[in-house]
């Protein structure tokens, strides 16, 4: 069948076998030279693509909760929206998440998700408490930072290379209200951007958004989001059952399309928000647009059409001077080719060996797959490299060798534990074939 | 606790529909013939919306022992969902009639049998529901699959007539007719992408079907035009029709 991720490219012919078991799934890794794990397919590229796919799509029951400290087992193909129905009207909400709700633990897991919250909650492996590998010879290790670290901290952000993650145990985190406190800051350019991220470090979340099309002194304008989960107390006097949650039909402002097809709109929105006197005021809301606006635009993706897009998104370290970012901020602005804005976000620190983050900024935009914007891509690689950045696996389909090896400084570590529980090589992607992963 | 009971809770639709019922507040039982399964699936039922859920072995063909099945529920419920069924082998159907007693049982007669216990509890303490999952395939036979239809048309025509005879006892019966499911009956098979629908789908429909009161739906709701263009084309030119 045809099999394609969120970036409609590459499509490509595969055989899928979504197994219900784990003896299915042990049937279906002897059987195959070669596999890779897919969860629900939210990578941009072709993270979890090859010949043969191996959807967890049905293994996807929820084993325990203990609702003293939160903490759950459940096996990888539990969705996070799966998660947030079942737990949120209970006051536990998920540690980490990304910008879409619509992604497996699995794929949480091996991509070692970040969400707004880095800078304090770190990436979705600082969450785990243990989780279950199935091994290319068909055994099952439970691993976590006690045991089998290595390959505990090979897997987390290995990107289904290890093997099949089968379950996974972690934290929720309780709240109190299903209300997120929001503050918007406006910051004239990239430095009062900075500056504004580390005056707000204490925000649970914070993220900007920033307007690629500004140059010269307003090179990196942004509006900076930040939020806090609201205490019962703060929202009591307007909503009788605090963990209700009622998501607007609509999205309100601020909501921004990171899309280069809708520039207009989101133009429009970023103007708005920028000239809106609101702004000064903390307000309320409910937590799925805050944290998914993209979700209620359903298969926005589509937008781009055949030919598909993708997302460059890197991270540079806290050590480069502010110049190396307006470099690469001036690169886009000046190819015209990107979208109309970007996302910021400050990391914190990161441990697992293939993990994106770093302790950083990280910046994020999305392009139409065209000639020139794989040529831009290039130029770009070349700084982010120099600056001792990196980007992100999980959204990438085109990064070559030598971009994946300079800017991992773990690969290495990464392929000796591989070699090791993976001998030979079942686990690859075609992304893993690209970047030559087990052949550094 | 109110409880709702899913025969052929095997079904890839059956998980969906259980959250459902169970974030509604509903207790859950679910019957069918892999035990181990459903036990797994009664435990992540229950972890997640707080709700009891159990399981119980139940073979829709095993007509001799349904009425001991019921009997032996802890609660009575208070509605059905019926998902059992099978596709058949439709060439050896042609050869072999034991193939075609199968195909009747799983989807036709042992549902009769098993419906009907239920349908006199409930005509007595005058509530709740029934909910029989028929198939769009049962509307118009093709060479494909008409063994599979003609039970499913039978079956259809089973829930209209019981329908009627309950009415009066405010027992609501409402027949689902699902288009082409991405479950695992059809695995592997080629469906046309755009009017397949997920089992999520198809259990988002069925759950507010039953709880508006209504007796009969698609699922996605444009199978409804889609059938009525289809039984519009005449017979002369259906039989030619190579389909599939
Ligand atoms: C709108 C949108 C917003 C996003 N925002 C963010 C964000 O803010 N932060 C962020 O970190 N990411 C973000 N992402 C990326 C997304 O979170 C990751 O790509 C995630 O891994 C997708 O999970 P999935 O279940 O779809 O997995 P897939 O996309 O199917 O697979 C992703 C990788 O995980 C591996 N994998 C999946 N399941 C298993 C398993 N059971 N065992 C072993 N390996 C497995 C695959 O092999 C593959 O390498 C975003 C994506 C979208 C579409
Ligand atoms: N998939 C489609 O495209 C499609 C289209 C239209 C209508 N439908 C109908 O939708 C319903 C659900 O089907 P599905 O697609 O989910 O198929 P499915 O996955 O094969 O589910 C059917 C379930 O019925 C149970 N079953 C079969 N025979 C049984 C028996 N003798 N006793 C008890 N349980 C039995 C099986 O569970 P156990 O193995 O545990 O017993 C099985 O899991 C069926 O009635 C089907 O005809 C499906």
């Amino acid at each position: 069948m045809k099999v394609t991720n969120w970036g409609n490219y590459p499509v490509i012919e595969a055989t899928m076998h979504s197994p219900s078991s784990v003896e299915e799934v042990q049937r279906i890794i002897a059987a195959s030279p070669e596999v890779i794990a897919r969860g629900m397919g939210r990578c941009y590229g072709d993270s979890s693509l090859n010949s043969t796919i191996l959807s967890t799509l049905r293994l996807n029951h929820i084993l325990a909760f203990d609702d003293r400290n939160g903490s759950i087992t459940c096996e990888s193909g539990v969705r996070f929206s799966e998660l947030l129905d079942a737990f949120v009207p209970r006051g536990w909400f998920l540690p980490v998440t990304p910008g879409t709700k619509h992604i497996t633990v699995g794929g949480a897991v091996a991509s070692d998700v970040h969400g707004k919250n880095h800078h304090v909650a770190g990436s979705f492996s600082h969450h785990l408490l243990s989780i279950v590998i199935l091994l290319g010879n068909g055994s099952i290790v439970k691993c976590s930072p006690q045991d089998y670290s290595d390959l505990f901290w090979a897997t987390c952000g290995g990107m289904g290379l290890t093997g099949i993650i089968l379950e996974a145990t972690f934290r929720m985190k309780p709240i109190e209200t299903v209300y997120i406190r929001q503050r918007v800051l406006k910051t004239k350019n990239i430095d009062e951007a900075f500056n504004a991220f580390e005056a707000n470090k204490h925000w649970t979340y914070s993220v900007a958004w920033i307007d690629c099309l500004a140059k010269g002194d307003s090179l990196g304008r942004s509006a900076l989001i930040l939020g806090e989960h609201a205490t019962k107390a703060e929202v009591e006097y307007r909503y009788r059952d605090p963990l209700k949650s009622d998501p607007p039909l609509s999205i309100p402002v601020p909501f921004f399309f990171p899309s280069g097809v809708l520039n207009r709109y989101t133009i429009k929105a970023f103007n708005e928000i920028w000239n809106a006197h609101y702004i000064s005021r903390d307000s309320f809301v409910d937590y799925e647009p805050f944290f998914y606006p993209l979700d209620f635009v359903a298969d926005w993706n589509r937008i781009y059409g055949k030919r598909g897009f993708t997302q460059y998104q890197f991270v540079l370290p806290k050590s480069v001077p502010l110049d190396g970012f307006k470099k690469i901020l001036r690169t886009i602005a000046e190819s015209g080719d990107g979208s109309f804005l970007a996302v910021l976000k400050l990391f914190g620190k990161q441990e697992g060996m293939l993990s994106f983050p770093q302790e950083g900024y990280t910046l994020a935009l999305d392009f139409s797959i065209t000639p020139e914007s794989m040529r831009l891509f290039e130029r770009l690689d070349a700084m982010v490299i120099e600056f001792g950045g990196r980007l992100y696996l999980s959204k990438d389909v085109r990064m070559n060798k030598e971009a994946f090896q300079k800017g991992y400084s773990n690969a290495a570590a990464f392929t000796s534990v591989k070699k090791k529980v993976d001998p030979s090589n079942k686990f690859q992607s075609l992304q893993s074939k690209r970047i030559g992963i087990s052949s550094i | 606790m109110n409880y709702v009971l899913l025969i052929g809770a095997g079904s890839d639709i059956a998980r969906p529909l259980a959250f459902l019922y169970a974030k509604a507040g509903y207790g859950i039982y679910l019957a069918s013939r892999n035990y181990d399964r459903l036990v797994r699936d009664a435990s992540d039922i229950t972890i997640r919306y707080g709700v009891d859920a159990k399981a119980f072995v139940f073979d829709v063909t095993e007509t001799s022992k349904h009425k001991q099945f019921y009997e032996s529920l802890p609660n009575r419920p208070h509605g059905v969902v019926c998902l059992a069924g099978i596709l058949g082998d439709q060439k050896k159907a042609e050869r072999e009639f034991s193939e075609v007693e199968n195909v009747i049982a799983a989807n036709y007669s042992g549902l009769v049998s098993i419906i009907h216990i239920i349908a006199a509890d409930l005509e007595q303490r005058q509530e709740g529901f029934i909910v029989g999952v028929s198939s769009v395939a049962g509307e118009k036979g093709r060479k494909s699959n008409y063994i599979y239809a003609s039970a499913k048309a039978g079956f259809t025509t089973f829930l209209s007539g019981l329908r009627n005879r309950l009415f009066t006892s405010h027992v609501q019966v409402l027949t689902v007719h699902p288009g082409f499911i991405r479950t695992k009956m059809i695995d592997g098979r080629e469906t046309p992408g755009i009017i397949t629908s997920s089992p999520e789908e198809v259990a988002r429909d069925i759950f507010t079907g039953q709880q508006s009161g209504k007796d009969f739906i698609y699922s996605k709701w444009f199978w409804r035009f889609i059938m009525l263009a289809f039984k519009m084309i005449p017979e002369p030119v259906i039989k030619k029709m190579d389909m599939k």
